[in-house]
């Protein structure tokens, strides 16, 4: 890899010579090396099909692919046999054989096949899984479809076209106005207008301009960027390329979090790669477009996800937001008009210079356009990144991709945007999912976190726990959010340990409000959010709480009376005495019922979830008896 | 709060006027100024505690939130910038109630230690609690616990305590923005937050214990370090004029029952509230126990306190009968550069009127007589042509021969603010790496003792590319053939081959200095201390006109002066060739004026300078001496020889604060006043004037030295009545024109600088604007010579020596304070690794350095600061004295004496060698 490529001809003859030898291969076997796959031995499994093949002399008519993230992580490491579109779930290296010899027969295995979690069938085609079924992968596309650390896979699937479009075929105001028209908003949480946004930053006075791919991925729950990173790093490289075309930068900036290895090797391979190609560096494609791009690991403080203490971290200084104006776009790396674009926002660049704005703007709803990756977590059947066009609604992501709730239970709520979003509750179940409605309800798109809550949840908790994660990853800079949101966090800590009062909830919300309205940066302006919301729409909880001294979920240990085991519905199956922890329950198998010591008991509800029979009761200490 | 007065470029006008409202009131500000500037300025005391006008903008607090038009939400005023129209809420239910809770969640973090915090009284958060009634009644959320670290006391002189830190980031910017160091930094986040020096603690961290953090800081988190808790309310304040380098920092003194408590920075020109570790903790000397506090005279050999009737007597019956035996001219003496304007000129008018010599001199012999000489002959005027405030705006900073870091701190702290926030090229000319290095974007190390062959190398550059400002040369300057002529013979390979510098370094440099808009060049001690001084000094004049870096705001040249008030003694005449305002006792004219203005008749010739008068007492020539305020055997080249010479003195009087080394070989000694105990006035570096006020009393029986000079005078015969200084600067004002219009009550708020004709005359920030003093500017073609003393098979190595930042001068008074002792309070030299090596020696080790005029043994101090063959020794440790080494060979023309350069070598120190190094 050593020619320089100076246009689109060029990048179609390395297309062509990719699927010429693709043809060769009468099958493929893509072999899922995310993270998360790789977390459970898809390294291992990789190497165990290259063993296999390679046994068996099929290494010639059989393609063994190392895919980045398919994002089904929960059911990981996963294995697809195309073209069949056969998927194989949690497979181990002993399962390899099994598997290539079913290959060899043109069967497949069927223990290993996906068991739908609504119908409890197994299904044997990916695109059937309701998993899979229910999205409509755009900037996913070709996640699981090529190798990421081949540059040609990538141009085989039209990669870089855009790119050359962008340099051979339009000013940059043109590319701009592409952008603009496509709809395109920021997928890193704000959504404001990319177009618009790359306008401030060519407009601005300047000679020398920055872009930066913003890959600091700080919510807990959301790894869509990781995964974007690693399976398809080419895709966000090409549109960070042209974000530097349509800007006139000459220096480009990846600051991806240091906890992201394969993130980052997979993104330092692309662009050294690119750089061989001509893609990168001096005179991309033989234009007169010159742009280094650099790589800068973040050390992970949450905060640095905000535009102006991400620039400081990129400068080498601590990471702390500054009042904004002056916007980034008029000062902001090294002084300079800087844009900084999120991953998935980047990543849908290349797709909308190849197939034009128009359809882009086909998808979605009004305001929003496009598809969103959701990170789809919690209590839900299927775990993994999900996307799904904008305007889809909850109902549509929890109970069809995502399968419904786990047996047992019912959904209660939906934490949306990550800890500085806001939870929706069961009513909202069927409100289309986009910027605007979600901001009216209380939550916001943020960086595309679901976590999904059922009614063993404690609403007040969920609250706490966000509202510590945020008191924590203050950067400590102002007032109100360093001091505020403990103050907070403060009040809901006696809540929850029944020790709060009435006024605790009109205080709360002065303080919710203050916090938001007076904050510097976005961290402190959105992590009243889960108080907020919670406040809204599940105050009887707090109320509960409060007043009646009572969880009612049964989460707050302070406030779990203790449990009882009804006599009646008790079936001295012993299940919950080899659950308890603390050996407070006493009995007989086969004679019912049994006793709950009520001084050994430590209220963790371990019984609860280990009687199958609803039994166990949470009310007044001690026996029903 | 005071707006800061700010130097701006060229006297551009702030831009034009806008109109806003603020509550429904007009007001008129410039527009982009910031608005909670604007708003204070106009009466409406908007809360805030993170906002400073001497720094960037944090919005941390958010206490300045107001309403503006149609906005949403609450700003930050501190944000926000005046604009025509802007309708801002300032105070309204909503916004105080936002404020209220906001510091009432600061205050659930902060320790309300108020019963005893050192800042009880000062402290701006207490003001703010007070103010909306923050009590503990009404506060509302319970203390939040906060995990911090222990009360950091390691530094020398501050304290820092985290319970009361807010963590605004004053002290933070203060550091980094303001003094350019960037020592502190917060660790830790969220409520964990806090400040950190360094690595971690105060005491270890690179604090060089200025004490902005402290000026700056809005609470009790970082005090000073002080004896006897002061509280504010239970002192008094004076506003007076630092007693160290010649920056003239303007200090609040805080007193307490005639002791001075406590040094804040004032918030006036030139420094703003900033200072360095002696201006805030280096006046403790004021009030030390060995202050003079009687007149001694010496009898059978040892002192004996006297009445000041019997001092006085002797002093005039001695040197009377000195004069009536061997005439005038066998007396001589030395004026001071630490004392006022006003003793000053009464001093050499003690000398020249009443006893009839002009051998009168003093340590700026030592420092910057060359420069007197060397710009006096270029330009007109010796002094600095800018003010120090116009350096931050230079588009190009020629720093040579100045360790401006160490030396005038507060200068150097615009330099680098001219670096950092404007943008602007610094280049060093110097052998050692020192500070300002860090921030320059070209170094330029040349060899000791060859600034001519590279500033003449640098002119040819300039002449060869056709850099030079044509139009200026021919408008402004004669002597443009001549220079061409001797500059042709310094190509850059030559000049590279003499200085060691290398030729592209050189090319570039001059390629920036004459390419910029405004260049300026800042030089000290590093250019003047030469047997070439005077060539030196002319060389960067030459620089400065061919390219016309001069004339205009933040063009010029600039000599750092080094004492508090050197400046001022040259201005008043504590030279041996002229009178006050440098006018020359061998023009009939001017001596015509002053026997007018003196009533006697004056000699003519000019009198010896300092190191000529100690080879004349030596001699037996000069049989008398006067000394006020000096400590040549500390100060001067050669001391063996300085020695010698005050010993065969028949007499000798010293007038001072302390019993100085010089003072031990006195016969009468004389108790002066601090310059904390008297009136008067310094004239910094940048020629202004300003004024010193009486902030205690003195000890014992200790006078103003305007007062002992006056009484002397009268008992000479020649009659000195004054009542005060203010009367003594009428008379200065009468005979100097240059300071024809300074007049004591002319002085608030910022002084003036000369020349200052008449009363109307508003001063001059910067010199030779259309004209220079001496009518047409002067090129020199100057040759490049060696130093007096190279280095030789016996003497290999260049010896130099100067100032460090913690103690000054001959250490008299430095020494005197515990704090800054506790930074440096022993001498030592710089070697270089390689040359320690070469001896077995290691760093920390004792080594002697010898030259062929003494020795002394002292701690090596293994660094590569100093280039390979050069070793670097501060003079202000008497009992290592670096100036017994030092070489008394004169420049010609300016009798400054080479310290900079001398031919040494070291060894490693036999055990007798102490002794007898010592005695």
């Amino acid at each position: 890899m050593t020619d320089r490529l100076r246009g689109l001809a060029e990048l179609r003859a390395i297309r062509e010579t990719v699927i010429a030898r693709r043809a060769q291969f009468d099958k493929r076997i893509s072999v899922c090396n995310g993270t998360g796959c790789r977390a459970c031995g898809g390294t291992e499994v990789t190497e165990a099909f290259a063993v296999e093949l390679a046994k068996r002399g099929l290494d010639r008519s059989i393609e063994l692919m190392a895919t980045g993230c398919q994002g089904y992580c929960q059911r990981g490491p996963l294995v697809v046999i195309h073209p069949d579109d056969v998927l194989y779930e949690q497979v181990r290296p002993d399962d390899v054989p099994r598997i290539v010899s079913a290959l060899e027969r043109g069967e497949w295995v069927d223990d290993l096949l996906l068991e739908d979690p609504i119908t409890a069938e197994k299904v044997h085609l990916r695109s059937e899984t309701r998993f899979y079924a229910g999205q409509q992968r755009t900037v996913f596309a070709l996640n699981g479809e090529i190798d990421p650390t081949s540059i040609d896979d990538y141009i085989s699937h039209q990669g870089y076209h855009a790119l050359a479009r962008a340099v051979h075929e339009m000013e940059p105001d043109e590319i701009i106005e592409e952008i603009t028209r496509s709809g395109l908003r920021g997928r890193g949480g704000a959504g404001f207008p990319t177009g618009k946004k790359w306008r401030f930053t060519r407009d601005a006075a300047g000679a020398v301009k920055y872009v930066i791919c913003n890959a600091d991925e700080g919510d807990p729950g959301a790894f869509m960027d990781r995964s974007l990173l690693e399976a398809t790093p080419h895709a966000v490289l090409e549109g960070l390329l042209i974000a530097a075309r349509a800007m006139g930068a000459a220096d480009a900036y990846i600051y991806v979090r240091a906890e992201y290895p394969l993130a980052v090797d997979h993104v330092r391979k692309a662009i050294s790669d690119a750089e061989c190609y001509g893609l990168v560096g001096e005179g991309i494609l033989g234009s007169d477009l010159s742009v280094d791009v650099h790589v800068k690991e973040g050390a992970g403080a949450f905060v640095c996800g905000e535009e102006t203490a991400l620039i400081l971290s990129i400068e080498g200084q601590r990471g702390m937001p500054r009042p904004r104006p002056p916007f980034p776009a008029q000062r902001g790396l090294w002084g300079c008009p800087t844009n900084i674009n999120n991953v998935e926002t980047l990543a849908n660049v290349p797709p909308i210079l190849l197939r034009g704005a128009d359809w882009y703007a086909g998808i979605g709803t009004q305001t929003s356009k496009g598809t969103k990756i959701f990170s789809l977590t919690g209590k839900v059947a299927n775990n993994g990144l999900v996307e799904v066009p904008m305007g889809a609604s909850l109902r549509h992501i929890v109970f069809e991709v995502g399968g419904g709730m786990r047996p047992g239970h019912r959904f209660k709520a939906a934490q949306l945007g990550g800890p500085s979003g806001g939870c929706v509750p069961e009513s909202l179940l069927d409100v289309p999912i986009d910027y605007e409605s979600l901001k009216e309800h209380g939550a916001i798109m943020g960086s595309g976190g679901v976590i999904v809550l059922d009614d063993s949840t404690c609403m007040v908790s969920v609250a706490k726990f966000f509202l510590a994660f945020t008191a924590d990853e203050s950067c400590g800079k102002c007032v109100p959010c360093r001091t505020g949101i403990r103050a907070m966090l403060d009040i809901l800590d006696r809540i929850t340990r029944g020790e709060g009062l009435m006024e605790d909830l009109p205080r709360l919300r002065e303080l919710a409000e203050l916090v938001q309205s007076t904050s510097l940066c976005g961290l402190g302006q959105t992590a009243p959010n889960p108080v907020l919301s919670t406040l809204r729409y599940f105050e009887d909880e707090y109320v509960a709480h409060i007043a009646d001294h009572m969880c009612p979920a049964g989460v707050c240990k302070a406030l779990i009376g203790g449990y009882r085991i009804d006599p009646e519905l008790c079936r001295a199956c012993d299940q919950c005495r080899k659950a308890c922890p603390a050996g407070a329950i006493t009995g007989t198998p086969g004679q019912p019922p049994y006793h709950i010591d009520a001084t050994v008991c430590v209220r963790c509800g371990a019984c609860v979830e280990a009687c199958r029979f609803d039994a166990i009761l949470r009310g007044p200490s001690g026996d029903a008896s | 709060m005071t707006t800061i007065r700010r130097a701006r470029r060229g006297g551009e006008e702030p831009g034009e006027d806008v109109i806003l409202r603020i509550d429904g009131r007009e007001v008129r500000a410039r527009r982009g100024e910031n608005l909670l500037d604007v708003a204070r300025r106009h009466g409406f005391d908007i809360p805030g505690l993170c906002y400073h006008p001497r720094l960037t903008i944090t919005g941390g607090c958010r206490l300045c939130v107001v309403k503006v038009g149609e906005r949403p939400g609450m700003i930050p005023a501190c944000t926000l910038e005046a604009a025509d129209g802007l309708d801002v809420i300032a105070f309204d239910e909503e916004l105080e109630g936002a404020r209220r809770t906001l510091l009432d969640l600061l205050l659930s973090t902060h320790d309300c230690d108020c019963l005893t915090c050192a800042s009880a009284g000062d402290c701006e958060l207490q003001e703010l609690a007070h103010r909306y009634g923050l009590d503990s009644r009404s506060r509302r959320f319970a203390a939040l616990p906060r995990p911090l670290p222990p009360v950091d006391d390691s530094s020398p002189v501050l304290v820092y305590d985290p319970t009361k830190c807010i963590v605004c980031g004053r002290c933070l910017k203060a550091c980094d923005e303001i003094q350019g160091k960037g020592v502190l930094s917060y660790a830790f986040r969220a409520m964990d937050t806090v400040v950190t020096a360094g690595l971690g603690r105060w005491g270890e961290s690179e604090c060089d214990g200025c004490g902005e953090c402290i000026q700056l800081c809005p609470t009790g988190a970082i005090t000073e370090k002080l004896a006897g808790r002061p509280r504010s309310w239970d002192v008094d304040v004076v506003q007076t004029t630092c007693s160290y380098c010649g920056v003239g920092c303007q200090l609040d003194l805080w007193t307490r029952d005639g002791s001075i408590v406590n040094v804040r920075g004032a918030d006036s020109v030139p420094n703003f509230g900033s200072t360095c570790v002696k201006g805030r903790f280096g006046h403790t000397y004021v009030h030390r126990d060995d202050r003079l506090a009687q007149p001694l005279v010496r009898k059978d050999g040892q002192f004996v306190p006297v009445t000041w009737d019997e001092a006085l007597d002797e002093v005039a019956t001695r040197l009377g009968s000195i004069r009536e035996e061997h005439g005038p001219d066998a007396i001589a003496g030395l004026s001071s550069a630490t004392c006022t304007n006003e003793e000053n000129y009464l001093f050499q008018k003690l000398l020249r009127a009443a006893l009839g010599t002009n051998n009168v001199d003093h340590c700026a012999r030592l420092c910057h007589a060359s420069t007197v000489a060397g710009l006096a002959a270029a330009f007109g005027s010796g002094a600095m042509t800018n003010s120090i405030a116009e350096l931050e705006f230079a588009d190009c900073i020629l720093v040579t021969g100045s360790n401006t870091t160490e030396t005038h701190p507060v200068i150097a702290s615009l330099i680098v603010r001219a670096v950092r926030e404007h943008g602007a090229d610094l280049i060093v000319v110097d052998p050692r790496r020192i500070d300002l290095t860090r921030h320059a974007s070209l170094w330029l190390r040349q060899r000791g003792g060859t600034d001519v062959a590279w500033i003449n190398g640098m002119l040819n550059v300039i002449l060869a590319e056709g850099l030079h400002d044509e139009v200026f040369l021919a408008d402004r300057t004669e002597g443009l053939d001549e220079l061409r002529a001797t500059v042709e013979r310094y190509p850059p390979s030559r000049a590279a081959d003499i200085s060691g510098i290398p030729e592209a370094l050189l090319i570039d440099a001059a390629r920036r200095y004459a390419t910029a808009d405004r260049g300026s060049i800042v030089y000290s001690m590093g250019i003047t201390q030469h047997v070439t001084g005077t060539d030196n000094v002319l060389s960067l004049a030459n620089l400065a006109m061919i390219t016309g870096h001069i004339g205009k705001p933040s063009s010029g040249v600039n000599p750092l002066r080094g004492q508090n008030n050197v400046q001022g003694a040259c201005d008043l005449g504590a030279l041996p060739n002229v009178y006050p305002g440098y006018q020359s006792v061998s023009d009939p004219v001017c001596r015509e004026r002053f026997e007018a203005a003196w009533g006697v008749r004056l000699p003519a010739n000019p009198g010896l300078t300092v190191v000529e008068m100690m080879h004349a007492a030596a001699e037996g020539r000069v049989r008398g001496m006067l000394i006020m305020g000096e400590n040549p055997m500390v100060s001067d080249p050669n001391l063996a020889h300085v020695e010698q010479a005050l010993r065969a003195l028949e007499f000798l009087v010293v007038q001072d604060i302390f019993l100085t080394e010089t003072a031990r070989l006195a016969d009468v000694v004389l108790p002066a006043a601090s310059f904390a105990e008297t009136d008067g006035t310094f004239t910094n570096t940048e020629r202004r004037v300003l004024p010193v006020r009486r902030a205690a009393p003195s000890p014992g029986e200790a006078r103003p030295d305007w007062q002992i000079v006056c009484d002397l005078s009268t008992r000479m015969g020649y009659p000195m009545a004054f009542d005060s200084p203010a009367a003594i600067m009428e008379e200065i004002a009468a005979v100097t024109p240059i300071y024809g219009g300074v007049r004591h009550g002319r002085l608030s708020p910022d002084g003036l600088q000369w020349p200052c004709l008449d009363l109307d005359h508003p001063g001059t920030p910067y010199l030779h604007e259309g004209r220079f003093s001496r009518g047409l500017g002067r090129l020199h073609a100057v040759e490049y010579r060696p130093q007096d003393e190279p280095p030789d098979d016996e003497y290999p190595l260049v010896l130099s020596t100067g100032r460090i930042l913690h103690q000054f001068h001959t250490g008299s008074m430095s020494r005197r304070s515990d704090a800054l002792n506790a930074y440096v309070n022993e001498g030592y030299a710089e070697i270089h690794p390689a040359d320690l090596e070469r001896i077995g020696a290691t760093d920390g080790e004792l080594v002697r350095i010898v030259t062929r005029r003494g020795a002394i043994t002292t701690k090596a101090l293994a660094t590569d600061r100093v280039p390979r063959g050069t070793v670097f020794v501060p003079f202000h440790f008497a009992e290592r004295a670096a100036n017994r080494l030092t070489n008394d060979a004169l420049d010609p023309k300016a009798k400054i004496p080479e310290l900079k350069v001398a031919a040494c070598r070291i060894e490693r120190p036999e055990r007798n060698h102490a002794e007898r190094d010592a005695s």
